[in-house]
């Protein structure tokens, strides 16, 4: 059933683009511009970063990733990531299935709601969890009477990053939902399925590429994560220091080896990333393509 | 399975999309709900099998009260219209699909759903595909592998929402005809909707006509055809004329000429007569007939369709005449309806 709308689609594709032909030099100056763009404003950083990372050989190196605090930096930000993407996989989940299986009142402002952090500065996000759970806060003097930390401690950070993090599964999965409908859930169910296993054999494999592609994304976003986790953090060396603070950090204190090789790990995981979407988007682009871009 | 359908009304959102309905399908019947989009045709269906459920009204499946169960529980084989079939299942595992996912001492071993499977496959003609997946299939093939699925649970009534819809027409005609077969040999009671006459009127049993969430007739491609008891069903089914007539004293005018047709049980007034073009006797001479001027005239298959006005008001009505009879050839025309039927003006 794909195959005829691929189809059109590059009928349509060649059709616009014979219609729309610019001249070589054109072409060569737009491409030109666009490739200075990609060079100087992410290539030439990245090569700065491993550079950097490198610049006094590869002893110090790993020197400097093996310090205790940058080993704590990394162990907190996999913490981080181990607990919110998970979380954000359930919320996503969920969500996506509200929105794309049910009609209810107030749906088209949960859909805007989960857009949220895409449109708030994660700083701003940050200092929401201080004004509720900060000493000042809302919620403070009853925390600190039940003797919770949230506020510069773990809680905290994990806290923001889901904040800032929840929209990635959400956003991949309603659209494929809603294109694939509940036909395939109705047909489990009328073969005897629960609702249990009509998701579990039939929803979530149908769902499966986009939902990795979604996690992929909201691994990075929670490994990298900086401005709203800079807030709630309190800063505490070897304890509540995630890998991009421990970066900023580093580099306060002129250890340039040192931040550029905490950097390089980030920039390593981004690199990671980016292919392995690469691959999925190759292999399952159909199946994501229902997805809009961020 | 017998299935009772009584007095059901389904609203969506307070807006009715069944009034009422009422139907009797007896056991390894094979019926057809037949309607134009919008008729509630799908909604009937889908009431059937338990994916909706009634506002008012019970759905009976021998003497048990079905609207109480869940579809699970309800035990029904439906096929959907654009087949539903799992795409990253093989096309064995799709059949299985309903006997993987039972609990306990009912759950066949694998070996077992396996053989069955493979028995349903032989059953649907598709031998040999068993590995093959959904995408790899073409239409007709799909809708054969769903049909397989659905039976593999051994459902009490199967449920086939246009089947065929998404075909082309050679491939609709050999699996309808394949489905007769299958029918006939494993005896499902089987519902199936459809908005193709032909298929409904060459396939069921029985025949349901609806429109507009209500029932119109039920009867047999027969009944249906010969004796429509309702404009709409005159209208939606095959072809039909209609003019606009008096009844008077028993006897059927128009204008001020009686026509040679006794309605002896319609009262006096305004009506409509309908009847079928090619249901009618050509005469000669004209003492009691419709008679009209030949408008236009059109070579349709087998036959030729000739256009009359008709009466001082020069009514438009068709009637179909064999290719070589004279009377095409004649600037006026003069016929009587063989089989017709009056309903009150509106």
């Amino acid at each position: 059933m794909a195959d005829p709308e691929i189809k059109s689609y590059e009928l349509h594709h060649e059709s616009q683009s014979a219609a729309v032909t610019e001249s070589r030099p054109i072409k060569a100056v737009l491409m030109a511009i666009a490739l200075a763009f990609l060079a100087v404003f992410l290539l030439l950083p990245l090569i700065v970063v491993f550079h950097e990372a490198l610049a006094k050989g590869i002893g110090a190196y790993t020197e400097a990733l093996s310090s205790p605090d940058t080993r704590s930096a990394i162990r907190l930000t996999l913490l981080v990531a181990a607990i919110s993407v998970p979380l954000n996989v359930i919320f996503g989940i969920s969500a996506a299935w509200a929105i794309a299986k049910f009609e209810f009142k107030g749906k088209a402002f949960l859909t805007t709601l989960i857009d949220l952090p895409f449109s708030v500065s994660p700083v701003i996000s940050g200092l929401v969890y201080v004004l509720l759970f900060g000493a000042q806060g809302l919620l403070g003097a009853w925390l600190k009477a039940h003797g919770i930390v949230i506020l510069f401690a773990v809680p905290g950070i994990v806290l923001a990053t889901i904040f800032v993090t929840f929209p990635f599964v959400a956003r991949e999965l309603i659209p494929l939902m809603q294109e694939q409908g509940n036909g395939d859930e109705e047909a489990a169910l009328s073969l005897g399925a629960s609702g249990w296993q009509a998701f579990w054999y039939v929803t979530l494999p149908n769902v499966k590429w986009g939902l990795l592609y979604g996690v992929l994304l909201c691994n990075a976003r929670a490994m990298g994560e900086f401005g709203a986790v800079s807030v709630v953090s309190g800063h505490i060396r070897g304890l509540t220091n995630t890998m991009p603070l421990h970066v900023e950090i580093l580099y306060n204190e002129y250890n340039a080896v040192g931040a550029f090789a905490v950097a390089s790990l980030l920039a390593g995981l981004a690199l990671v990333t980016l292919v392995l979407k690469t691959l999925l988007e190759m292999r399952y682009g159909a199946e994501i393509a229902a997805t809009r871009g961020h | 399975m017998e299935v009772r359908v009584v007095n059901v009304r389904k609203e969506f959102e307070r807006f009715p999309a069944l009034h009422d309905v009422s139907l009797d399908i007896s056991s390894g019947e094979l019926i057809a709900l037949l309607g134009p989009s919008g008729s509630g045709k799908t909604t009937l269906l889908r009431l059937i099998a338990g994916l909706e459920r009634p506002t008012k009204g019970a759905i009976f499946f021998g003497d048990e009260d079905a609207s109480q169960k869940s579809i699970q529980e309800r035990n029904v084989g439906f096929v959907f219209q654009h087949y539903a079939l799992f795409r990253h299942m093989t096309v064995a595992d799709n059949i299985g699909f309903g006997l993987k996912v039972r609990h306990g001492a009912a759950r066949p071993s694998g070996q077992e759903i396996r053989r069955r499977a493979l028995e349903l496959l032989d059953l649907v003609q598709l031998s040999g595909l068993e590995k093959r997946y959904p995408a790899q299939l073409s239409g007709g093939q799909r809708q054969r592998v769903a049909l397989a699925r659905a039976m593999a649970i051994e459902p009490k009534v199967l449920l086939l929402d246009e089947p065929f819809g998404a075909l082309d027409a050679q491939v609709r005609r050999e699996l309808r005809r394949w489905l007769r077969e299958i029918h006939d040999r494993t005896g499902h009671t089987t519902v199936f909707v459809t908005h193709d006459q032909e298929e409904a009127l060459e396939l069921a049993d029985r025949v349901v006509v609806m429109s507009q969430g209500r029932i119109e007739q039920v009867g047999t491609a027969d009944d249906i055809y010969d004796t429509p008891n309702s404009p709409f069903v005159y209208t939606f089914i095959g072809e039909s004329s209609s003019l606009p007539v008096k009844v008077e004293n028993g006897e059927v005018w128009i204008a001020d000429r009686p026509i040679g047709l006794s309605a002896p049980h319609a009262p006096s007034g305004e009506a409509v007569l309908y009847f079928r073009p090619h249901d009618v006797d050509l005469l000669d001479g004209c003492s009691g007939c419709i008679a009209g001027t030949v408008a236009a005239s059109r070579r349709v298959a087998g036959t030729r369709r000739v256009e009359l006005e008709v009466g001082g008001e020069r009514q438009r009505v068709e009637i179909e005449l064999p290719v070589d009879h004279p009377a095409a050839q004649k600037s006026r025309v003069a016929f009587r309806p063989r089989r017709w039927k009056l309903f009150p003006a509106s």
